[in-house]
């Protein structure tokens, strides 16, 4: 069997989902022989490879490169997961909707909070713009997997690859548990 | 009392004249969804999770407020209402802001766990991200307004099982929400009691124990029908 190839990505998000994921332990040695790791914050690529099988993907989306990327990936990719809370429904990321605009938090820490260089960053090629609202990834790009969880439980995250690998059921119950 | 004879999910069961779908599926050992029934207080048909179908009734019904009646055909779990429970749920989630992993109630509330108990993985509308605040005047109990979603259980349990009339509902839609006498901050209630009986009865983490933080509030509103009974019964002696 040709081994799945995985890639991992965060947008906004704490990478928490990311330790969890490491948290499924030798399980990772277990899906040696039927996984490659062909991009993530854990492995050194730098570029997002052609022909991915499936992409978990961390974080809401938050500024205009998410956005970007998101629509990379989609095209590259077979099968998109939201990875975690902020993925699925925006979760802390999406705090800063109810505030209004996006400068309406940025002032509160870059300046109200700041105890020195009081001002909100701006160099658009270094800190991208941030879109009017935090969103879920499934308001960008078609999903076709959801791994709800803050962080989603290093138990669930095996239970929906060994899934995706035909060698399981589909998450139900409490394992679509938010939070 | 007379006998109201009816079949649910092809079972047949029998109640007492007066009793609504829900309290004959319970007989029957059938779970309906619900989420702003509550047994101690009466119904009011508000979240609309319990929805049935009744051969020979076009539209669906709501099982906690609707009586049974004799010869009826009732079903509880076909493809269409699970449809609608789902997107019930899923506007739930939308109308407020529900962050679960940063919320009092996470683990133990009645929205969460009914999201997930009916196969809900994301939601399909667009989040409204209103802005709503909190109450945290009382000096022991907060509302948060971002997770309620108007059930009235408070209201009705403030009312008719307390007896203080102190939590209400004012406006309508989107603008709908529970206020404390006549819309003044909970902590100058005169008519407050301090009981605490409403944050027993809500099943979200809207109203809370000042102090308690993720994932902290437990609670239970099966009590809340324990003082119904025991008043109705005369169990306490005063
Ligand atoms: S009230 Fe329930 S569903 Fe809403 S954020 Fe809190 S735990 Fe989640
Ligand atoms: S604490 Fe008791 S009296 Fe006060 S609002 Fe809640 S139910 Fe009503
Ligand atoms: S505060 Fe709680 S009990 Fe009251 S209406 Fe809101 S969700 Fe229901
Ligand atoms: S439980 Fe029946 S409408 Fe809410």
């Amino acid at each position: 069997m040709e081994r799945l190839k995985l890639a991992t990505i965060w947008f906004g998000g704490c990478s928490g989902c990311h330790m969890s994921f490491l948290d499924v332990d030798e399980f990772l040695v277990d899906l040696i022989d039927k996984i490659d790791i062909v991009y993530s914050p854990i492995v050194d690529t730098k570029e997002y490879p052609e022909e991915v099988d499936l992409c978990l993907i961390e974080g809401a989306v938050c500024h205009e490169e998410h956005v970007e990327m998101a629509h990379h990936i989609r095209q590259r990719t077979k099968l998109v997961c939201s990875f975690g809370d902020c993925a699925v429904t925006s979760n802390v990321c999406g705090m800063r909707n109810a505030l209004g605009k996006p400068e309406v938090p940025l002032e509160y820490a870059y300046v109200t909070l700041a105890d020195t260089n009081k001002g909100i960053p701006d160099d658009p090629v270094i800190v991208p713009n941030l879109l009017e609202q935090a969103i879920p990834l499934h308001q960008v790009i078609p999903v076709d997997h959801y791994l709800p969880g803050c962080p989603p439980p290093a138990e669930r995250i095996k239970a929906l690859i060994l899934h995706l690998l035909g060698l399981g059921d589909p998450l139900t119950g409490d394992q679509l548990k938010f939070g | 009392m007379s006998v109201r004879t009816l079949t649910i999910d092809d079972q047949p069961v029998s109640v007492e004249e007066g009793a609504s779908v829900l309290d004959a599926a319970k007989a029957a050992g059938i779970t309906i969804p619900t989420l702003c029934h509550m047994d101690g207080v009466y119904d009011t048909g508000a979240c609309r999770l319990c929805l049935v179908e009744v051969e020979g009734i076009p539209k669906l019904l709501p099982a906690c407020s609707t009586i049974a009646a004799d010869g009826w055909v009732v079903r509880t779990q076909t493809e269409r209402l699970q449809k609608y429970r789902r997107m019930t749920l899923e506007l739930l989630f939308a109308e407020r802001n529900h962050v679960c992993s940063a919320c009092v109630a996470n683990g133990h509330c009645e929205l969460q766990t009914m999201a997930y108990s009916q196969g809900m993985d994301h939601v399909r509308y667009d989040y409204c991200y209103p802005k709503w605040g909190m109450d945290l005047s009382h000096p022991l109990f907060g509302m948060d307004h971002n997770r309620c979603i108007l059930c009235a259980r408070c209201v009705r349990t403030c009312w008719h099982i307390e007896g203080a009339g102190t939590k209400n509902l004012a406006g309508r839609g989107a603008g709908a929400h529970i206020i404390t006498d006549m819309n003044e901050d909970w902590g100058d209630s005169a008519t407050c009691t301090w009981c605490g009986k409403c944050v027993q009865s809500c099943p979200t983490g809207a109203l809370f124990q000042i102090g308690a933080t993720a994932g902290e509030m437990t609670r239970e509103p099966a009590r809340l029908a324990d003082i119904i009974t025991a008043r109705r019964k005369k169990e306490w002696n005063v």
